[in-house]
């Protein structure tokens, strides 16, 4: 245990990992309110594009993520179609195109020397490998995203609940879908950098949607998924630093594996509180 | 291009085409591209997890594939569908991490699991993937009529005593069998951007489904055809050929809409 807290690397990972799961819970509440759990998953891999174009171009990681999350968000809002059903195909195709050009630049990746692992960090990362230059700029974005949310706190919750509803009380509906989405792009971004891109719909997803079982009141919805989000990552880390002994010595287990494992088990193990507060869970139906 | 150690590379990828043309069209019907974009995924755990046991790929796909997505459809079946998609989708994909780092296999062949590879079909896995491939086409035609009432219309097929969770079931079983017999030529990541790519520009192209539907596997097969040659022109990695050519055929789809439908209608 010693060993664990006075390793740098786990340090770290320990600080950027507590960040970025607050920020992802917190932003993952109104994403599983306004059911964009796709969308949130396609800007996480289309992060990826960002990810691996900035191997190529040899400018850090996180800028890569950010830059290709925001600009995917600023698309997806322009086609913003609003029939479900041709949001889904058309994110599908805009989300298909993305991937084929991350397969192409991670393959130019793979071309050059020095970068033979690109693929395997740009999309399942490591919170052992950070590199700590990168934190005061993961400070600002968490920054950034919280401040979003909080400002905009009611436009988001009405706008969640009811877009008609929403446009009865003069909240701005576009402007608060494009505040969403930016939110959304960053945060995700930022746990794509942590726990790899494909990964972070985990951190975004798993503790929001486990709170939300749990609760019906947004605001303590929010404070538990903050909880649920570090706990697992903390949980997570530490499988994995004293997973090395498991498998016969020769691995640590990919710490985004245990991250993962424990985020989606949180979700699982709120499964058990819903037949308690099945009226509960009947309001809440409702209100979604 | 056509050279013998080719062939098999050829005829694998015009069976998935064929196959992700049929199944694609009730994807986008059914408005299921996120479910097609994660039962790939659990199709990539399988094949790490089945490399690791030292078992044939194929069952390691078939098996990861087919269990996660029946298992999504039935813990889905109340509510919050999406939230369950997203978190089973994880979890396979961090398996398949897992899998991997214990392996200890070389990120190349990572690489090629989820984007697809060339020269990946040898000629004693081109038995499994014709079998697999013949067993989707004839599940979607015994089961067409139904399927395709319970795709559009829900309330009138389960009137009409057709399970409608049933046919979810069924439905997604057939998607991951089509998943898991194209993993090895188009890859994890990119085979959802045919499932999807194609039938969608074809909707566009007519909205009557026998018309649709042979559009529909036409496009794909131009879409596969095209990606080998300038994959094996240019050496540049097939998927990102796959996926170009869908987007682009899709974009194609919405400017024909966008100047059929802006005709005046005569008399």
């Amino acid at each position: 245990m010693i060993a664990f807290f006075s390793s740098g690397p786990v340090q770290l990972a320990l600080l950027v990992g507590t960040l970025v799961a607050a920020v992802s819970a917190l932003v993952g509440v109104f994403t599983v309110l306004r059911r964009q759990s796709f969308a949130g998953h396609a800007l996480a891999d289309l992060g990826a594009v960002g990810g691996s174009a900035a191997f190529l171009l040899g400018i850090p990681q996180l800028v890569g993520f950010v830059g290709a999350g925001i600009l995917a968000a600023g698309v997806m809002e322009l086609v913003g179609i609003k029939r479900v059903q041709g949001r889904d195909v058309a994110t599908g195709i805009v989300f298909g195109l993305g991937l084929g050009l991350t397969a192409l630049f991670l393959y130019l990746d793979t071309q050059r020397a020095g970068t033979s692992n690109a693929a395997i960090s740009v999309l399942f990362g490591s919170l052992f490998a950070i590199d700590a230059s990168v934190l005061p700029l993961v400070i600002l974005l968490s920054a950034v995203a919280c401040l979003i949310v909080v400002v905009f706190f009611r436009w988001f919750l009405i706008d969640s609940l009811s877009q008609d509803l929403a446009s009865v009380r003069g909240v701005p509906v576009r402007l608060t879908g494009i505040l969403f989405l930016v939110a959304l792009a960053l945060a995700v971004e930022l746990s794509a950098l942590t726990i790899g891109a494909v990964l972070s719909t985990a951190l975004l997803i798993a503790p929001a949607a486990a709170a939300l079982r749990l609760t019906r009141r947004v605001g303590l919805a929010i404070l538990i998924a903050i909880g649920v989000g570090v706990g697992s990552t903390w949980l997570g880390i530490l499988m994995s630093f004293e997973s090395y002994g498991w498998s016969g010595g020769a691995h640590s287990w990919p710490v985004s594996f245990c991250i993962v494992l424990v985020a989606v088990a949180a979700y699982l193990l709120s499964g058990i509180a819903v037949p308690v507060r099945t009226l509960t869970r009947r309001r809440l139906a409702r209100v979604l | 291009m056509f050279s013998s150690f080719l062939i098999n590379t050829w005829i694998t990828a015009s069976i998935v085409a064929v196959v992700a043309g049929l199944v694609g069209f009730f994807v986008v019907l059914r408005g299921s591209s996120f479910l097609a974009h994660a039962v790939p995924h659990g199709a990539f755990a399988g094949a790490a997890g089945a490399t690791l046991l030292g078992l044939d790929p194929i069952l390691g796909m078939g098996v990861f594939a087919v269990g996660g997505a029946v298992g999504v459809v039935t813990l889905g079946r109340r509510g919050r569908n999406d939230v369950v998609i997203a978190l089973a989708l994880v979890l396979m994909l961090a398996s398949g991490a897992l899998f991997l780092s214990l392996g200890n296999q070389y990120s190349a062949e990572v690489f090629s699991l989820l984007f697809g590879q060339l020269l990946g079909v040898s000629s004693s896995s081109l038995v499994p993937i014709v079998v697999l491939g013949i067993v989707c086409v004839l599940a979607v035609l015994v089961a067409y009529r139904p399927l395709l009432l319970a795709s559009v219309l829900p309330d009138q097929a389960a009137a009409r005593g057709i399970s409608t969770f049933g046919m979810s079931v069924f439905f997604a079983v057939i998607v991951a069998l089509a998943t898991t017999l194209s993993v090895p030529v188009v890859g994890a990541l990119l085979m959802f951007s045919l499932l999807v790519g194609p039938p969608a520009a074809a909707r566009l192209f007519s909205p009557d489904p026998l018309r649709a539907i042979p559009l529909s596997i036409g496009f794909a097969l131009v879409v596969v055809w095209f990606s080998i040659a300038a994959a094996y022109l240019s050496s540049l990695p097939v998927g990102f050929f796959v996926t170009l050519g869908s987007a682009l055929l899709y974009a194609a789809g919405r400017g024909w809409f966008a100047i059929s439908t802006r005709r005046p209608v005569a008399a």
